[in-house]
């Protein structure tokens, strides 16, 4: 390991975070607890500097084309998508996912791999290997929009838009797997996907339509 | 004086026309803040206090300085001063990667002495309680005290009385985007941002200021962005800590906040509370309203809400303020102040309804709106909404549904202001080659403003709404408009729209009106052509009109006509639920919407509206609670799968009405919200027979009130 690097890791492992920890609990209240969650982000911190070192080479297939991308193992699908850049030098810069809740909550960040509606926020980079990835920007074709596309523009399914993508990909996947859903169908199908602007109604609208075109 | 022509004249204005934005959006190619990338550009992030009242003893930043990877970091705070909240800001750092970012975060070294701490706010009224705020003795505001008659007449006339406590809980926006910017210095020091903001223009000069410089060396862009609900209106700490980052480390940097941090910081609506003892006659009138309410707007916010309400009353006195505690501050949401009155308000009438054994209905139309138009839409709504559903089908005594599971119909009403103001400036423009542009520095945050813009033009020119391309969200043209809240952008920006169109169109004709033999007066547009009123055969199309221009092209500001909008609009809300007694489950069957619109301009988007606030409302009223923790003084639910807004299982059938009243433009962003939770809790009460005065409604409120009944 050349030294330069060697010493930059001593840096970075050496680094004594306690009198940040040492200012909680000791203060003026005579309840001296210390937050469980200051703690755990201690620890956190420390297991994430050491992944830090080590980035992996991947190739990732999304929207029918490979990517050669440098990923830590913590890095999410969702952040090579919206923040990462291929080995070429080149950005991906596909941000149709959106980050929202962080955790796999909202589904703001749907995309299909092999297929299946997954949340990239909670999916790792290296466990996308080897699959299809397919996110909103890859369902139009050049024909045109992909109907659940048309549907939700012509039932204004959508408001300000930001879970907009998500919706458009997990509507999708559910037609896939089911042409001709109910109307609870519907929304048992969409039940991952959050929408603050309140356009469920037209959503549901919107995958009626789409379904009926598709011939479901 | 213009005007918008009868309804039967309209081509496009009160038609359902897609949003011009929608393929963007359904393709991810629409581009938020939040997707913003620039070349070279770092990742910010903001460290926040884990605990709710300290005094900093001592702030090192030279660790997460040292990270490799890190290329600004710059205090928020210093010692000597205090933390005054779970969230509040400490220091900010700008790193190559989100990453890296987060890790230097962690490198901060930050002492503090924790202090006492309160987030009840009935605790902080306590006389030991610490002090959040030295101006408010008790952490209570000055209250702000409201009459009007002589009430202890008013109660000496009342047959009946009824006092209550209601109370609603604080309610996070919630924006999916989260509050953020990306910023960026040139060489010149000309400082570009993009913002997630409802205000591009107050933004910019918010930014000036705080950097001392000309507002002409800011430039903020705002093309789409994901939900504001009233709490985006200018940089905030994390905007001025971005754009600070940007200049010390010579790059561009976005920093966004975090989920947690967004329910945390940016803003709420405050909670209620609120004594209220009321009277009436006999004769079904309301004589005598008393209040004492009081909520929390975080440690420093206002706290007000709407009360009396919508129904007139001759005697009344209402004394509110606001009470500090360790959290967040409240910012404008969605009808500040209106959901939270309406629910107290209306639950109260059901309640004097019943005192007096009145139909619901009956009792509120006896008892109008001091204000006339508002008054005469809102008897008309009763009518369209009572019908649409079903009103002669609740229970006529409370309770009385057989089975475990229960239904109700209820009702709730509101008002609001929403007529806009003058200032904004357009640009209305026809090119030689006939295109056409419209430019106005408001923003589009969600509503349908942009297609509203391409709407009015398209009509006036003959053109479709695709036609015209709108630019809206960017302060660079130098066309101010006033920020999206308030419910005031359609009556702000559509006369100001209507007046320039109507201007360039007459620039035009008077081009064209030699070449048709004719005079600009003689001349109509329609269906792509400009021909003579008296002479349909004489005619050209757009292009050949435009065409007349030469080099020249027409450019029209407009002004703001008041003739042209209008406020003080009325809604009513009537709800169908089914409660089940054994799980104390809510579920709404159906809502009814009647929304008076003044003039609908797109019919499509302004059912969009009115379907959002309805689920806001239920939201509101079913679900959301910021709960705060009184052993660690911090938010225990911020985040999207504890703290619970309404998903598609919660969606009922909703049936929006937007009401035409008048041929003029009105903003409906957010009297819809208004009504729902006051209708949701009296259908709740006409379903159980048990009234919860308490929101959110959720199982254990219902399951207690149930066996307080028994008892």
């Amino acid at each position: 390991m050349p030294e330069e690097k060697e010493k930059e890791q001593q840096k970075k492992t050496g680094i004594s975070r306690r009198s940040f920890l040492k200012g909680v609990g000791t203060g003026a209240v005579a309840t001296a607890v210390v937050p469980a969650v200051l703690v755990g982000t201690e620890k956190s911190a420390e297991a994430q500097m050491g992944d830090e070192m080590s980035r992996t080479k991947i190739t990732l297939n999304i929207n029918g084309e490979a990517r050669e991308v440098e990923v830590e193992a913590r890095t999410t699908l969702l952040s090579v998508l919206r923040d990462g850049f291929d080995t070429n030098g080149d950005r991906i810069d596909l941000t149709g996912a959106k980050p929202i809740c962080e955790r796999g909550e909202c589904g703001g960040c749907t995309v299909q791999v092999d297929g299946k509606t997954a949340y990239s926020c909670i999916m790792l980079a290296m466990d996308a290997q080897e699959k299809q990835i397919t996110t909103v920007e890859g369902l139009a074709s050049e024909e045109g929009l992909h109907p659940v596309q048309e549907a939700f523009v012509q039932h204004d399914a959508l408001m300000c838009g930001f879970c907009t993508p998500g919706f458009v990909v997990a509507a999708k996947s559910l037609l896939d797997e089911n042409p001709s859903p109910s109307l609870e169908e519907i929304k048992v199908g969409l039940s991952g996907n959050t929408c603050r602007c309140g356009t469920y109604p037209f959503i549901f609208e919107a995958v009626k339509t789409a379904s009926r075109k598709m011939g479901g | 004086m213009a005007s918008w022509g009868e309804a039967s004249e309209s081509r496009l204005i009160g038609k359902r026309i897609s949003r011009l934005s929608g393929a963007d959006k359904v393709t991810g190619k629409a581009k938020y803040t939040f997707d913003i990338n620039r070349p070279g550009m770092l990742y910010g992030r903001i460290l926040r206090s884990e605990v709710a009242h300290a005094q900093i003893t001592a702030l090192n930043l030279s660790e997460a300085e040292a990270l490799p990877g890190v290329k600004a970091v710059i205090p928020l705070t210093e010692p000597g001063k205090r933390i005054r909240y779970h969230g509040d800001e400490i220091a900010a750092v700008a790193a190559e990667t989100a990453e890296i970012a987060a890790d230097a975060l962690k490198l901060i070294q930050v002492d503090y002495e924790e202090l006492p701490f309160v987030v009840d706010v009935e605790e902080a009224m306590q006389e030991d309680a610490p002090q959040i705020r030295e101006d408010w003795p008790g952490n209570q505001s000055k209250p702000g005290v409201r009459e009007a008659g002589d009430l202890e007449a008013g109660f000496a006339q009342a047959d009946v009385e009824v006092e209550a406590t209601y109370h609603a809980a604080v309610q996070t926006h919630v924006c999916l985007e989260t509050h953020g910017h990306v910023a960026e210095w040139d060489d010149d020091g000309n400082l570009t941002v993009w913002a997630s903001t409802q205000a591009v223009f107050g933004t910019r000069r918010d930014f000036a200021r705080h950097f001392n410089i000309p507002e002409n060396k800011v430039r903020v862009i705002t093309e789409h962005m994901g939900g504001g609900f009233g709490s985006k209106f200018g940089p905030g700490a994390e905007g001025r800590a971005v754009a600070e980052l940007a200049r010390k480390a010579g790059k561009p940097v976005k920093l966004m906040l975090t989920r947690a941090a967004e329910h945390l910081v940016s803003g709420n609506r405050p909670s209620m509370t609120q004594h209220v003892r009321a009277g009436a006659t006999k004769a079904g009138k309301l004589i005598a309203y008393d209040l004492r309410g009081y909520g929390t707007g975080g440690f420093a916010g206002g706290a007000g809400f709407t009360g009396p309400y919508v129904y007139h009353v001759p005697n009344y006195r209402a004394e509110k303020f606001a009470v500090a505690i360790n959290a967040g501050n409240a910012r404008a949401l969605r009808a500040p102040g209106h959901p939270q009155g309406a629910f107290a308000m209306d639950s109260l009438m059901d309640e004097l309804a019943d005192a007096l054994g009145l139909d619901p209905l009956a009792f509120r139309r006896m008892n109008g709106d001091d204000n006339e138009r508002r008054n005469r839409i809102r008897q008309q709504e009763y009518t369209i909404g009572a019908q649409e559903i079903g009103w002669h089908r609740r229970n006529a005594v409370p309770g009385s549904g057989e089975g475990p599971v229960k239904r109700g119909i209820g009702m709730g009403c509101g008002l609001w202001g929403g007529g806009g103001g003058g200032g904004t400036h357009v640009r209305v423009a026809i090119r030689p080659d006939g295109s056409v542009e419209a430019v106005t520095g408001t923003q589009d945050i969600g509503t349908g403003i942009r297609t509203v813009i391409a709407i009015i033009v398209a009509e006036e020119f003959g053109l479709q709404p695709e036609d015209i391309e709108v630019k809206v969200g960017d302060t660079a043209p130098e066309l101010p408009s006033g920020g999206s809240g308030g419910s005031q952008t359609i009556g702000s920006v559509a006369p100001v729209i209507k007046t320039a169109a109507i201007a360039a169109k007459q620039k035009l004709f008077e081009k064209v009106a030699p070449q048709l033999q004719t005079t600009p007066e003689e001349l109509r547009a329609s269906d792509g052509k400009i021909y003579v009123a008296s002479d349909r055969m004489k005619t050209v199309t757009w292009q050949q009109a435009a065409g007349q221009l030469g080099m020249e092209t027409i450019s029209e500001d407009g002004v703001w006509d008041e003739e042209l909008r209008v406020g003080d609009v009325a809604g009513v809300q009537f709800v169908e639920v089914e409660v089940d007694t054994e799980t104390g489950i809510v579920k709404p069957i159906k809502i009814v919407a009647v929304q008076d619109c003044g003039m609908v301009v797109n019919r499509l988007t302004t059912e969009s509206q009115i379907n959002g606030a309805v689920i806001m409302g239920l939201s509101y009223a079913l679900f959301e609670d910021r709960i705060m923790d009184p052993q660690t003084g911090r938010q225990i639910n911020a985040n999207l799968e504890d703290y619970k807004v309404a998903g598609t299982m919660e969606i009922p059938e909703i049936v929006a009405i937007a009401y035409d009243t008048e041929r003029k433009v009105t903003g409906i962003g957010e009297p819809p919200t208004i009504p729902t939770a006051g209708a949701i809790a009296n259908a709740v009460h006409n379903a159980l027979g048990v009234r919860i005065r308490e929101l959110p409604i959720t199982p254990d409120k219902v399951l207690k009130a149930l066996a307080e009944q028994k008892a």
